[in-house]
Formats: structure tokens, C-alpha cells, sequence
């Protein structure tokens, strides 16, 4: 085994003048690696050492202004560019309301930071342990005597006239402290590190099979849970297992019509016969659905010229002769059951609202082919009435 | 060792810093006298705002004391001296206050029962908001003041020749009942001064409010009296700059304490939006008195805080001789802020630059006054040389 290595010289000492005292001394020769160690804080004593203020607050400062901008930042940024919401009247960049957040994140990134510079600068972890660990000094000092040590590494160190000074100060005791010879509380040894995984898992299962399973109560579910039947799922009230009943055979819904050649593909010997009158209303509500539900196809003017030309059978013109010359009820007849490619538009477009396109398709084929002399006489009309 | 040998020496103020004093005050209330006959609304809010001031900084002071004595604190001890000779402004603000009862009709619009008739808010709030009760509530809360300040500093006074523990005791305990008498009477006085000046609008939190500027500006003219006092020699020869470093944390403390209450104040009302809350910020935001504010939060946080953040700077003379006649001024803005936008008038006025006049010559009248009867420092009070060997 090797010789061990001299980690410093403690000395004891009585009161807190002495102490004082000692430290303006050693300070005073011009040691600089030392330490005091007092069982409560003592003023005075950071002059006594000499000391330095601390520079951990600049540290403290920096992040504290970083958290500072990114608390600010961060709301700037979703609150006001990515993801504007307007919240209870506010503007998007609402500052008041931001300033709570700013403080707290300020305040969680000075605190977190200077614990963890301190730990890291300052107590130079990993690094969990300290030869003055487990020694009579630090029993001393942590209890009622005050303890000054001076470490081996400093430049004046030098064995024989350390202790001297130290005992010429009237230290009641100064003893050598050595560096153990392995380490001893190694913190990234696999063993503890195993140790600290298995407790974590542990502990963790334990809190969950306690809290979720052992402990569990059901929250009231009263209202989720009825005897009722639930819409679109399976029931055993009845023996086909639907929840949901199909109508009686032969059930008609309330002002609906049933159009008698439903489901007949060709075109009726007895068209129906139009029961709209074409008033204002009719041609504008006929407008209004062709345009909404035809013109995709068939165009705005009924030429089957729309963007769908050329991608499908092209959509029929609505101006050819046999269209024009069809009966109102021919048409009816091709909109409820669908023609070619074309499907049924009854679900979509009220029977009413069938007969009012048919209405407007008229107007639309009469305006598409009229004579010259039809033409004139509107205009004339549209001039003396000075509406159409 | 050597400090028990120190035998304090009375000595008063050079004669010309009394006469600076009697000046100032002459110089205030002779031009604030004109300024009445030009614009007397105008000067009469002047007169409230140099009034209110001097009573935080009495209250303030009355405050410090009390919470020294309540908290058994050693090191302010040989600061009580100031403290205490500031709230003696309390004898001089009995006879301050006689003007603004006379002169109520200028100042709050609660007192014209013409106007109260027509506003139904105002006339619910009548059994509380009368001249009668008012000036109730004003001579119950002088009583109160001037009860405790006497009895604090008779026995403070008396301990200088007796160097009895037991007035220390009894101080103890006038302190722990004046605290929440203090608490209910600096309400009253905030709530009836300066919150019934827009009689419409409340604040809960409007006392702290006026509790936290109080402190401050108290704590400002303590920590400048002691540097200026301590540079002319009055005080202990043991005193060191580290021994300032308490009183510059405290004013730093509460200079956040006021920023918060203030924000508070602020971001509730805000974040309600209410009309009837909103009102009193958009006075202090309309017409050029945005200006104002924004100076406000610049004068009384920002740059106080900068400022004092760091620790050398909580106890270098010079860097708290700046800061504390900063906080001072910055106390005066904000009493300004909370008064004046109660007005119709412009923003600033010529008269807004008599009455600080005055309140200086008060302060420094009052307090020279007591120093030619009392000494600087409480030498018989048993804490003093815990006081005096406190250091970092």
C-alpha cells in the first residue's frame, strides 16, 4: 500500500474570537487554500478569510435574464405569431398577463441554476466526499468548537511551520488528515447505481399498483352508465340485437309525396305535371339549387360545360332539342331517379325544390334560344318597365 | 473594547440647515398661498399631495419603529433615532390638516350633495362618505398616531437616562398593539384621502398599496439621514458602511413589495376589465397622464431596482445617497400619479413645484427640531452595542 496522502492540517479552537482571530492570521501570512469550519455563521469572518465575493450571482444573473427572455419569447412567439387566439378580449401580445410566467420562470431558472453551479463548481460533483468526512475535527466543529483547516495543496503548506502557526494561535488541537486510501463513497460504482434503479423501480410500482389498483375506486359513473339503448350500437332488448328499430313497413314520413315511378328507369308514358307556378320565388329558390347542385356538372348555364368536361362522360347539355322538348315531368323524372352516370338527387333536393330547378332550366333554355324578335321585345320590355 | 468607552456627545445641526428649513417652508407656503387664489382645485390637490406625503413618511417611520421593537431587531437600533424623529411630523400634521377640512369642497366631489343627489352610485355610499364621518375618522386616526408615538417615544426618550430593560418591555408590548391599529388606520386614511378622490371606483388591495410607497419612502429618508448624519460625524464612530447594508436590502425589498402590489392592483383590474374598475387606470392613461405612469414605473422600480440589485451597492454611501433622494422623488410621482389625474386640468402645472418645497422644509424643520432635545442615538437602550458591533 502507499503512503498516504496528506489532505490538511485542523485545528481546534474554543470561541469565535479565537477563530476570528486565527483566520485573520492565516489569511494574513498569505494562505489562500483554507477553510472555517463554524457550527453557526459568524460575522466578520468572509473578511477575516479575505474572501472574495462570490461570483455564483453572476451566474444566479445570467440565468435569471435568460428565463426571463424565454418565458417572454416563448408566449411571444405561440400567442401572438403561430397560434393568434383571442382570449377574453385581450391583445395577442397581452404583457400583463404574461408578467406572472415571466417572474416564475425568472425565478425557477435562478434558483435551479445556482444550485446546480453549486453542486457543480463549487462541490465538484460527482465528488461526494470530503477526508475531513467522519474525522474528531468534524465532529468537533459540528457541534461547539471551531475549526480552521489548512489544505496540503496550498503553496505556503509546508508541514512543520503550518503547525506551528497553528499552534502558536493557541489551538487546543491540530491534527493531520489524510486521504483515505480508495475512495470511499464512489457515486458511479454499478453497484449503487444498480441499487438506485431497483429502488426507483420499486418504489414506483408500488406507488402504482397501491394508487391504481389496490386503492382504485370507481368514479361515479351513474349517468354514463344507464339501462338505454345507445344509438348505432348493439342492445339485447331485442333478438336481432339493434339498438335501432327500422320503420314499419309502408311508413310514410310527414309531407313527404312518394313519386310513383321511383326506382323505373325509363322515362314515364304519363309525365307528371309541374304543380309550381313560376313565380319570383319559385325561380329564384330554382336558382339558387341549380347552382348549388347541377352546375358542378351541367355548368351555370345549363351548356354542360363545366370543369367536369372532358374528365367524365361529358355532362349533357340541357339545351338540346329532346331535353327542351321533354315535359317538366321528364325532368323530375331524371333528377329523382338519376340517369347514366348520374345519380338520384332526392335525398339532397326537396321535391319542391326539384320542381323549382325545372323551372329554372326553363328560363335558362328559353334564354339560351330566343328568336330575334323575342329578343327585341324584351329589351323593349325590360326599357318601358325598367325591369325584367 | 473600545466602544464602551465612547461617550456620546449631544451636538446640534449646523444653524443654517434649520434655516434652510424655515426657509423652504416659508418660501412653499407663501407661493402655495398665491397659487390658491389663482387655481384653487389645482392647489388644493397640491396641498393633499405635500400632505399626504409628509404622512407616509410619518407613518412609515412610526412603522419602523414599531416593527423594531415587535421583531426584537438589534442591528436598527441605532437607526431608531431617525425613525422616530421623522414621525414626530405627526404634531405638525394636526395643524396640516386643519386647511384640507376647511377646504373639502375643492378636493372631493362627494362633498357637493347637488352632484351626490344626481349619482346613485355616490348616494349609496353617503352613510360612509359625509363630511361628519369624515373628519370622525380623521381625529380618530390623528388619536391613534399621536397616542402611540407619544408613548413609544416618551419611553425611548426616558431610556436614555434610566437605561431600564423594562421600557424597552412596555414598548414591546405598545408595539404589538399598535400594529394592527396601524394596519386599520393607514387603511382608513388611504381609502378616505386618496381613494374617495374618484369616489366611484375601490381597490382592495388600495392600503397595501399606500402601506408599501410609505415604507419605502421612509426607509429612503432613514438610509439618507444616517449616511448624511454619519458623514458629518453625528453618529456612532464604530459605524461602518457594512452596517448600511441592511437598510439598503430592506429598501430593496420593499421596493419589489411595491412594484408587486402595484402589478397586482394593476393585473386584476386589467385582466377583469370591468368598467367600473377600469375607469381610475384609464384616467391615469388618457390625455397625457400615460406619460406619467410609465414614468412612474421607470422612477419607483425600474431604476431603484437596477440599482440596488447588487450587493456592493446595498451599502456604498454614495450608490444610497443617489438611490434613497431618487426613492424620495420617485415617492413624490407616485403620490402625484394617484392624486392629481383626479383633475381636470393640465397634466403638469407651475404649482406642482411649490409644495415639495415644503415638504422638504417640514422634514428638515421637524427633524432639527428634535435633535436639539433628544440624542441621535438611544444610548440607553441595552441593544445598542449588539447595534453597533453588527458587521458582515
Amino acid at each position: 500500500m502507499n503512503e498516504p496522502k496528506l489532505h490538511s492540517l485542523a485545528a481546534l479552537f474554543n470561541t469565535p474570537d479565537e477563530i476570528i482571530h486565527a483566520a485573520e492570521k492565516v489569511s494574513g501570512t498569505g494562505y489562500e487554500k483554507f477553510d472555517v469550519h463554524t457550527p453557526y455563521p459568524l460575522h466578520g469572518m468572509d473578511k477575516a478569510m479575505k474572501l472574495k465575493p462570490s461570483k455564483l450571482g453572476y451566474i444566479t444573473l445570467a440565468f435569471g435574464l435568460s428565463g426571463a427572455a424565454c418565458a417572454l419569447l416563448l408566449m411571444y412567439w405561440t400567442m401572438s405569431v403561430d397560434y393568434p387566439l383571442i382570449i377574453s378580449g385581450k391583445p395577442f401580445f397581452a404583457l400583463p398577463a404574461f408578467i406572472p410566467i415571466t417572474f416564475e420562470l425568472t425565478v425557477l431558472l435562478a434558483t435551479l441554476s445556482t444550485i446546480i453551479a453549486m453542486l457543480t463548481f463549487f462541490f465538484k460533483f460527482p465528488d461526494n466526499a470530503n477526508p475531513l468526512h467522519d474525522t474528531a475535527y468534524m465532529k468537533a466543529v459540528s457541534s461547539d468548537k471551531y475549526g480552521i483547516c489548512i489544505y496540503a495543496d496550498d503553496k505556503m503548506f509546508n508541514l512543520t511551520e503550518t503547525k506551528e502557526l497553528l499552534s502558536s494561535l493557541h489551538a487546543f488541537s491540530v491534527s493531520e488528515i489524510y486521504f483515505p486510501a480508495e475512495e470511499k463513497y464512489p457515486v458511479l460504482q454499478p453497484k449503487f447505481l444498480i441499487f438506485l434503479v431497483i429502488i426507483a423501480l420499486v418504489t414506483s410500482s408500488a406507488t402504482y399498483l397501491t394508487l391504481n389498483k389496490a386503492l382504485y375506486v370507481v368514479p361515479f359513473d351513474w349517468m354514463m352508465k344507464q339501462a338505454k339503448l345507445i344509438p348505432q350500437s348493439q342492445s339485447d332488448t331485442f333478438a336481432d340485437k339493434y339498438g335501432m328499430r327500422k320503420p314499419v313497413e309502408g311508413t310514410v314520413a310527414r309531407n313527404f309525396v312518394p313519386y310513383e315511378y321511383k326506382d323505373q328507369l325509363q322515362q314515364p308514358e304519363k309525365p307528371l305535371e309541374n304543380p309550381l307556378l313560376p313565380t319570383k320565388e319559385a325561380l329564384e329558390l330554382g336558382k339558387k339549387k341549380f347552382l348549388t347542385f347541377c352546375s358542378p356538372c351541367h355548368g351555370n348555364y345549363a351548356e354542360g360545360d363545366s370543369r367536369l368536361n372532358g374528365q367524365f362522360p361529358n355532362p349533357p347539355t340541357l339545351h338540346s332539342n329532346k331535353v327542351r322538348n321533354w315535359k317538366d315531368g321528364n325532368i323530375y323524372h331524371v333528377i329523382t331517379n338519376g340517369q347514366n352516370i348520374m345519380p338520384s338527387y332526392a335525398s339532397q333536393v326537396t321535391r319542391e325544390e326539384r320542381w323549382a330547378i325545372i323551372h329554372y332550366i326553363r328560363v335558362l333554355q328559353k334564354a339560351k334560344n330566343a328568336s330575334e324578335a323575342e329578343v327585341l321585345l324584351s329589351k323593349k320590355e325590360s326599357s318601358s318597365n325598367g325591369t325584367k | 473594547m473600545e466602544q464602551s468607552k465612547f461617550i456620546y456627545q449631544r451636538k446640534d445641526l449646523p444653524k443654517q440647515v434649520e434655516l434652510t428649513g424655515y426657509a423652504l417652508v416659508l418660501l412653499g407656503f407663501l407661493l402655495g398661498a398665491v397659487s390658491y387664489f389663482a387655481e384653487p382645485v389645482r392647489a388644493s390637490m397640491n396641498y393633499l399631495i405635500m400632505f399626504i406625503y409628509l404622512l407616509s413618511i410619518g407613518l412609515g417611520s412610526i412603522f419602523l419603529v414599531a416593527i423594531e421593537y415587535l421583531t426584537g431587531a438589534d442591528w436598527s437600533v441605532q437607526f431608531r433615532r431617525i425613525s422616530e424623529f421623522f414621525a414626530s411630523v405627526f404634531v405638525i400634521l394636526v395643524l396640516l390638516v386643519l386647511p384640507l377640512l376647511f377646504n373639502m369642497n375643492n378636493i372631493f366631489n362627494w362633498m357637493n350633495k347637488q352632484f351626490v343627489e344626481t349619482d346613485s352610485i355616490l348616494k349609496g355610499k353617503t352613510s360612509y362618505l359625509n363630511s361628519t364621518f369624515f373628519i370622525i375618522r380623521v381625529a380618530f386616526c390623528f388619536c391613534i398616531w399621536g397616542l402611540f408615538y407619544f408613548l413609544l417615544q416618551k419611553n425611548s426618550t426616558r431610556q436614555d437616562e434610566t437605561k431600564e430593560q423594562l421600557l424597552t418591555t412596555k414598548n414591546i408590548k405598545l408595539s404589538a398593539g399598535f400594529i394592527p391599529l396601524f394596519a386599520i388606520t393607514l387603511t382608513i386614511a388611504a381609502v378616505d384621502w386618496l381613494m374617495s378622490l374618484d369616489a366611484h371606483w375601490y381597490s382592495t388591495i388600495f392600503g397595501v398599496y399606500f402601506f408599501a410607497g410609505s415604507v419605502v419612502a421612509s426607509l429612503a429618508a432613514v438610509t439618507f439621514t444616517a449616511i448624511k448624519l454619519k458623514e458629518k460625524g453625528y453618529l456612532h464612530p464604530a459605524f461602518t458602511n457594512e452596517q448600511l447594508y441592511s437598510l439598503g436590502t430592506l429598501l430593496f425589498v420593499f421596493i419589489n413589495f411595491w412594484a408587486y402590489i402595484a402589478f397586482s392592483q394593476y393585473m386584476l383590474i386589467w385582466y377583469a376589465d370591468l368598467p367600473e374598475e377600469t375607469i381610475w387606470f384609464m384616467h391615469r392613461w388618457q390625455y397625457g397622464w400615460s406619460y406619467v405612469s410609465l414614468f412612474l414605473i421607470l422612477t419607483h422600480f425600474v431604476v431603484p431596482y437596477a440599482v440596488l440589485l447588487s450587493q456592493p451597492s446595498k451599502m456604498d454611501p454614495k450608490r444610497l445617497k443617489f438611490i434613497t433622494l431618487w426613492i424620495l422623488g420617485a415617492h413624490l410621482v407616485d403620490v402625484f400619479w394617484i392624486v392629481m389625474p383626479n383633475t381636470t386640468g393640465p397634466v403638469i402645472s407651475w404649482m406642482d413645484f411649490i409644495f415639495p418645497f415644503a415638504i422638504i422644509g417640514v422634514l428638515i424643520v421637524v427633524f432639527s427640531y428634535k435633535v436639539k432635545r433628544n440624542n441621535l442615538i438611544p444610548i440607553g437602550d441595552p441593544k445598542l452595542q449588539k447595534s453597533i458591533k453588527i458587521s458582515l
